[in-house]
């Protein structure tokens, strides 16, 4: 069975999503990285779909679980790279993903990790509230 | 196997030929409730080109089923013909009486050959059979006016949603007319192609055109904004017009976590604030 390889950089993993994202790919990625993220004790994740073109209730439901978790665990998760066109079916699906950082880029995305662990680090009282420098 | 005709209208017809078109065509020619759209010419081209079609179609015996391949050859002139002048700006009822204007001088040659029952019954199927055909280049009609009606919406669709780039990484939405879904879905792919391909971090929805503002709108809204946020972009909402702001309290809509600003100046000054740009009016020389 496909497994997405999730890759570790300091305190961050790296997750790119190029295989075709099937639900048991899917499952299979909330388990790894849930594990991935305890066992490194990561502080951000930062998930690539640029390469997805297609998305189900299914797969939103699973993205926003991935991010619920890994908030859970103490990880920022960070998604990127969005389609146009998911991202449209994710909101006519009326999937809230809430808790998810979203940025266009992965270079905008790791800076906004940055920002939030950073941010975390040096005690400031919300990161939620701060808002990434669009320049 | 089609039925027989009652009288041999083949033979009546290409006996005096010239004759029903010539007298047909001025029927056309004289008739004075004619709009200009269509040249003498074209009306005497097209009737031969028909009438000789006609002809062929009906010297194969069946003049009750018109969608028949006898008939196609007829059936493609007429929609032809139709198209043609819906898009010339004929009216319907002329193009109609294309046909129409042909039953006079048919049925003079068949009761004058003819008397008695035979007669009757000839002019019936034949007046049935230019019914169809006239009921035909109708529909055409109708069609290529509905399909010209469908690419004009679909233009004006295009044309009322431009996505405008006001500064690097910052684009503008001026929104005009009424927010339906079909608009609202537009707006979104043409927003949200627009800022991957600038690679935009802050988008402002202005919507000063926008005459009144419900529910539904306010939904629409909401959902462009949570598209463009997935997408990892940031949306402004401007031009709130005093009376539309009350509107969205009484309607009780929420939109707490939408950043909103009354005009669109305020919003390109945010924005810039945002990206850390700051202007100053240099001092003017006398």
């Amino acid at each position: 069975m496909d497994r997405i390889p999730i890759l570790k950089i300091g305190e961050t993993l790296l997750v790119t999503i190029q295989v075709d994202f099937h639900d048991r790919v899917a499952l299979a990625l909330l388990e790894d990285l849930s594990e991935k993220i305890v066992n490194f004790s990561s502080k951000g994740l930062l998930i690539d779909i640029s390469a997805l073109e297609m998305v189900d209730s299914f797969m939103g439901r699973i993205l926003g679980n991935i991010a619920k978790t890994s908030r859970l665990l103490d990880c920022h998760c960070v998604l990127v790279g969005m389609q146009p066109a998911i991202a449209i079916t994710i909101t006519e699906l009326g999937i809230t993903l809430s808790g998810i950082h979203t940025a266009l880029t992965a270079e905008d995305g790791l800076a906004l990790l940055n920002k939030l662990v950073n941010a975390k680090k040096n005690g400031k009282p919300s990161a939620k509230k701060q808002e990434a420098k669009w320049r | 196997m089609p039925k027989e005709t009652a009288v041999p209208l083949h033979a009546i017809i290409s006996d005096s030929r010239d004759d029903i078109l010539k007298e047909w065509i001025k029927a056309q020619l004289d008739d004075t409730s004619r709009s200009q759209a269509v040249p003498d010419a074209s009306i005497k081209a097209s009737s031969t080109e028909f009438f000789k079609l006609f002809e062929r179609a009906i010297s194969n015996g069946n003049i009750s089923d018109i969608d028949r391949s006898e008939w196609e050859e007829v059936r493609h002139m007429l929609s032809d013909l139709s198209a043609s002048r819906a898009t010339q700006g004929s009216t319907p009822s002329e193009t109609a009486r294309f046909i129409f204007s042909m039953k006079q001088p048919l049925f003079a040659r068949l009761t004058k050959d003819k008397s008695g029952p035979d007669a009757g019954a000839a002019v019936w199927e034949l007046s049935l059979l230019l019914d169809k055909l006239g009921l035909y280049t109708t529909e055409t009609f109708q069609k290529t006016r509905e399909s010209i009606i469908k690419r004009q919406q679909k233009e004006m669709m295009e044309m009322s949603t431009p996505v405008i780039k006001v500064w690097d990484g910052l684009l503008a939405v001026p929104l005009i007319g009424t927010l339906d879904s079909a608009r609202t879905q537009i707006v979104m792919e043409t927003l949200l192609q627009k800022i991957i391909d600038t690679g935009s971090k802050l988008a402002i929805l202005d919507i000063t055109g926008v005459p009144t503002v419900d529910t539904q709108t306010a939904q629409h809204l909401m959902k462009t904004v949570s598209a463009t946020r997935l997408m990892g972009a940031e949306c402004i909402i401007s031009g709130i017009r005093p009376q539309i702001a009350q509107t969205i309290v009484h309607l009780g809509i929420d939109i707490n976590d939408i950043v909103t600003k009354a005009s669109m100046a305020d919003a390109i000054k945010e924005a810039l604030a945002r990206g850390g740009w700051t202007f100053e009016k240099q001092a003017e020389n006398n």
